[in-house]
């Protein structure tokens, strides 16, 4: 998967395996889906414009507050690009109408709406759909 | 299949095989090249920008891979010795022969050496080949590691004897110009503009001495000075003779072609010798008696010697040869064109001279008044282009032919546009590209930029001198066509990062959401928000925590993500200058967090691995020790490099690490396009390779040498000369409005040396702005730097007080668990990310 790393022999690869797991944890859910609304944190815990992470069992979503839009969006943290877990630390913003985040580390875009990456060909990520209530955020979740 | 043998690898020898290679034809021939330097065929018109950047590659005409790949055989290093008519072979100095169909003769000339007594005294050099300069440059060294303040001398006012002036100006010597006649370049000069060109060439630190006959060389085994007449002597330590070209026309004698009676080999029309399988181009093809130095010649007698051969035999070298000649020396616009000097019987001369302003401008009229016969431009050759081509296309003029050359809004307008000229006037001599062609290359395939249209038809791509006019074609074009020419910065703002900046300042907007509101569109995005908060930091100094969803990540979390989305830490050490105490703490911090450590290429030390809830606390340790934040994560000043200076060293002519601390400490934090970084060098050493920096500084003999625009990365590329042997005051000065000028007016992300590369006029045109104050405006980038400066904070010592800012440190919003994804494996002692699978 990406770039093939010149390691000394002793160094171990992280395995495909766990990568195939971590992507698997991973699956788009539309709202008529969801079973589970998980109550996640405090509209105020959010930066304006800007995202955060929350912690679901094992997964990490990336919930972005998007003032601008008065929306709320929720998706993997996981870049697909290099397996690391920061897309809630990227910049939000809107390709001809369509609202992204844009990767930290290497500014891939995707979709806030479908997950599809929109500078690119790497793999779609999944979204999750987000309701505010009491001034609190929920994930909605079919697991 | 027929061979060509093309003997010599100059500039023209190389056109040659360029329009060769050209031809649908060119399958049926074998073309082998020879050249008896050791390297391909270089562009010797820009030869003195050797002096600047010593980069030989970079004048290469093409590489030597390209001769392969176009199927030409290139023997460089191997001089051809003799030709045999009769068995159609040449014979190499190697002793090896090869035959050929056609032969095509292009060695060019060489420098002319009059017979003065002593001329082969060690320090005399001739200024021909990148191999003079080689030996020319490290004699100049030698001279100034002995003697700071020594002089040199070129022998010969004209053309090229200036051109060698700015190279020894730019080896740091005291210029010398000598010359026989009374005047500089006689032979395209008239007396009063050549007055002009030496008043300017005075104030820029040129000695000029004319009507001077050199008796002899003085010295022993070295050069110590020149001996005009019995009491008339000048002490030079070095001598470079530019006393004009003779043509290398040996092969030509030995092989009984017919030649000219002062040299060089007669050809007609074609190009033809008088054997007609013999074919002589360039410097030393004699034609209507006479030879031609000038490239633009030289190439179509390139491209007529190629149709000739390959059987386009219709294309002939017109009867007259355009001499115009338009170039920068020394940093002055001189420019000729058709007859010059006017005897008074053919027409009128109409002459503007404002010798206050170094300018010069003469235009001859026919008596009638109706055509342009010819003139000279000094101090000022913006007019020169459309002045050529009114000439060569005999368009009309103005009935007050003076408001060609009166400066604009003094009666005077500029007259027509370069849209006038007829389709088939010829823009670009050198590659004789037409308007016609130009705009063409816009309207019908699509070419929008001056550098697609120059790809596609090779204008501008020789001496570069009709690049204005190309650029005017090319827009003038886009704009018939309904086309608006901008830079924009992304689909929410309409301008250019200048026009941003000047919009944020005047209208003093300090949010993103409301620059977006009032002067963009849509909702914003990962280009224009961090463009937006550098033109905030920039203007008002605001900290990356003010709108931290703006920034990048590395600016958003004042920290440099790095493979596994940890982060690494980089207090500052200015100057490179770090305590044992200092050390002890860092080195503390690092092992108590377990961080990675490594001294960093600008002489600090960046700690790897952290994670993001540990950088306060990190940095909360780092603060208490007296450290503040090193801004490695933002595009603003990085380090400062110094050498040990004479605090230390046996060589060092001053403090260079204090001038280094004092500089980082005051460009501290400042944000710009792009990232900058600094050096300071005790001596000429220049062991902080300061020219390798956006701004560097040299201790000098009397002062400073102050360098500017400069960078390692993908394209390396030496700092340019600004100021020499100035204080350190002066020093400060010029960089800070340097700077803040590089900060007005970069386009995102544009390190220094690329905008210096766009900005019209290059390092001439900052030194007017810094120095010269020519905009009027370095008063008030003294106060916009000053005011930077005095804002500074360090931003980590906010976040750290501030436990707003801090709560964003955590991973997750909802647990205070670590992120279990982050993995490390051990590496010689120390840790790294485990490798991306």
């Amino acid at each position: 998967m990406g770039l093939k790393y010149n390691a000394s022999p002793n160094v171990e690869l992280k395995a495909n395996k766990m990568i195939d797991s971590i992507l698997k944890e991973y699956n788009t859910t539309p709202i008529e889906n969801v079973t589970v609304w998980f109550k996640a944190a405090a509209v105020t815990k959010f930066p304006k414009n800007g995202g955060a992470c929350v912690k679901y069992n094992e997964k990490q979503i990336a919930v972005f507050n998007f003032t601008r839009e008065g929306k709320w969006y929720a998706c993997q943290n996981l870049c697909p690009h290099k397996m690391e877990m920061v897309l809630s630390r990227g910049m939000v913003g809107e390709d001809m109408g369509t609202p992204k985040v844009a990767c930290p580390l290497h500014k891939n875009t995707f979709s806030l709406q479908t997950g599809e990456n929109l500078n690119g060909t790497l793999s779609a990520i999944s979204t999750y759909p987000v309701k505010i209530e009491d001034g609190f955020v929920y994930i909605g979740f079919s697991e | 299949m027929k061979t060509v043998i093309v003997v010599g690898n100059g500039m023209v020898g190389y056109k040659f095989c360029e329009k060769f290679v050209a031809k649908e034809t060119s399958e049926d021939y074998k073309l082998i090249v020879f050249g008896d330097e050791p390297r391909p065929a270089y562009d010797r018109v820009h030869l003195s920008e050797f002096f600047e950047n010593q980069d030989a590659k970079a004048l290469e005409m093409a590489p030597a891979a390209w001769y392969a790949e176009n199927g030409i055989e290139l023997m460089v290093n191997e001089r051809v010795a003799d030709i045999n008519r009769e068995e159609k072979t040449i014979t190499t100095a190697k002793n090896r022969d090869f035959s050929y169909d056609y032969l095509v003769l292009a060695t060019g000339s060489s420098a002319f050496v009059p017979p003065i007594k002593g001329v082969e005294k060690k320090g005399v050099f001739v200024y021909r080949t990148i191999e003079d300069l080689e030996g020319m440059l490290s004699y100049a060294a030698a001279l100034k590691a002995k003697n700071p303040n020594a002089k040199a001398a070129v022998l010969g006012g004209g053309l090229l004897g200036l051109e060698a002036g700015k190279a020894v100006m730019d080896m740091g010597l005291e210029p010398h110009i000598v010359e026989f006649a009374p005047k500089l370049m006689p032979r395209q000069l008239d007396s009063r503009s050549s007055q002009v060109l030496q008043l300017k060439l005075e104030s820029i630190g040129l000695h000029i001495h004319l009507s001077k006959a050199t008796n002899q060389i003085l010295g022993d085994d070295a050069i110590v000075g020149m001996e005009f007449g019995e009491d008339d002597v000048l002490d030079v330590e070095m001598l470079i003779i530019s006393a004009g070209i003779r043509p290398r026309d040996e092969l030509g004698k030995s092989s009984g072609l017919k030649m000219g009676v002062r040299g060089g080999i007669v050809v007609d029309h074609k190009m033809q010798t008088s054997d007609e399988n013999i074919y002589a181009i360039g410097e030393i093809a004699l034609y209507n008696q006479m030879i031609y130095g000038l490239v633009a010649p030289g190439y179509e007698m390139a491209a007529v010697a190629v149709d000739q051969i390959t059987g386009k035999t219709d294309n002939i070298m017109a009867p007259e040869i355009d001499m115009s000649t338009k170039l920068k020396l020394i940093g002055v616009d001189v420019a000729s064109f058709g007859e010059p000097f006017m005897p008074a019987a053919k027409g009128h001369s109409i002459i503007f001279e404002n010798k206050t302003q170094h300018l010069y401008k003469r235009i001859n009229v026919s008596l009638d008044g109706k055509r342009l016969l010819g003139g000279i431009l000094v101090g000022d050759a913006s007019d020169y282009s459309m002045l050529h081509q009114i000439y060569l296309n005999s368009m009309p003029i103005p009935s007050d032919p003076s408001q060609l050359i009166l400066p604009a809004g003094d009666g005077g307008a500029s007259f027509g546009s370069a849209m006038d000229l007829p389709d088939t006037a010829v823009v670009c001599s050198c590659e004789a590209v037409t308007k016609g062609q130009v705009c063409c290359s816009v309207k019908d395939d699509g070419n929008e930029t001056v550098k697609a249209v120059a790809k596609a038809t090779k204008a501008t791509t020789g001496c570069g001198g009709c690049k204005p006019m190309v650029t005017d074609l090319v827009n003038e074009t886009l704009k018939s066509l309904g086309k608006v020419v901008k830079e924009r910065i992304c689909e929410h703002f309409d301008y250019s990062r200048q026009e941003l900046y000047d919009i944020v300042k005047m209208k003093n907007i300090q949010d993103y959401d409301e620059l977006l509101d009032t002067h963009g569109k849509g909702n914003g995005c990962e280009t224009c928000k961090p463009l937006a908060a550098s033109l905030f930091a920039s203007i008002f100094n605001e900290t990356a925590n003010k709108q931290d969803t703006i920034q990048d990540t590395n600016d958003r979390y004042l920290a440099n993500i790095q493979r596994n989305g940890t982060y690494s830490v980089v207090p500052r050490v200015a100057g490179g200058e770090i305590s044992p105490k200092q050390m002890i703490a860092m080195g503390r911090i690092a092992q108590k967090y377990d961080l990675y450590t490594k001294i960093t290429g600008g002489q600090r030390i960046d700690m790897f691995g952290a994670k993001l809830h540990e950088l306060p606390l990190i940095w909360e340790e780092l603060i208490a020790e007296g450290f503040e934040t090193g801004q490695a994560y933002g595009k603003s000043l990085r380090t400062v490099k110094s050498c040990v200076g004479s605090t230390w060293c046996r060589y060092g002519m001053d403090e260079s690490v204090s001038f280094a601390i004092e500089i980082e400490n005051r460009y501290k934090g400042i944000r710009s396009p792009h990232k900058f970084k600094g050096g300071v060098s005790g001596c000429i050493r220049e062991c902080a390779e300061a020219r390798g920096k956006d701004f560097g500084f040299i201790a000098v003999e009397g002062g400073w040498n102050i360098y500017i625009g400069g960078n390692g990365g993908a394209t390396p590329k030496h700092a340019l000369l600004l100021a020499e042997k100035v204080d350190k005051e002066t020093a400060i000065k010029y960089v800070d409005r340097f700077l803040m000028y590089y900060i007005q007016t970069a386009q995102p992300l544009m390190r220094t040396a690329a905008w210096l590369d766009k900005l019209e006029g290059g390092i001439d045109y900052v030194k007017d702005v810094v120095i010269n104050d020519c905009l009027g405006i370095v008063d008030q980038l003294d106060k916009e730097m000053q005011h930077l400066v005095d804002t500074y904070k360090c931003e980590w010592k906010e976040a750290v007080e501030n436990p707003e800012i801090r709560a964003k440190y955590t991973h997750f919003v909802n647990s205070t668990a670590a992120d279990e994804n982050i993995e490390f494996v051990s590496l010689r002692e120390q840790k790294m990310p485990a490798p991306w699978a």
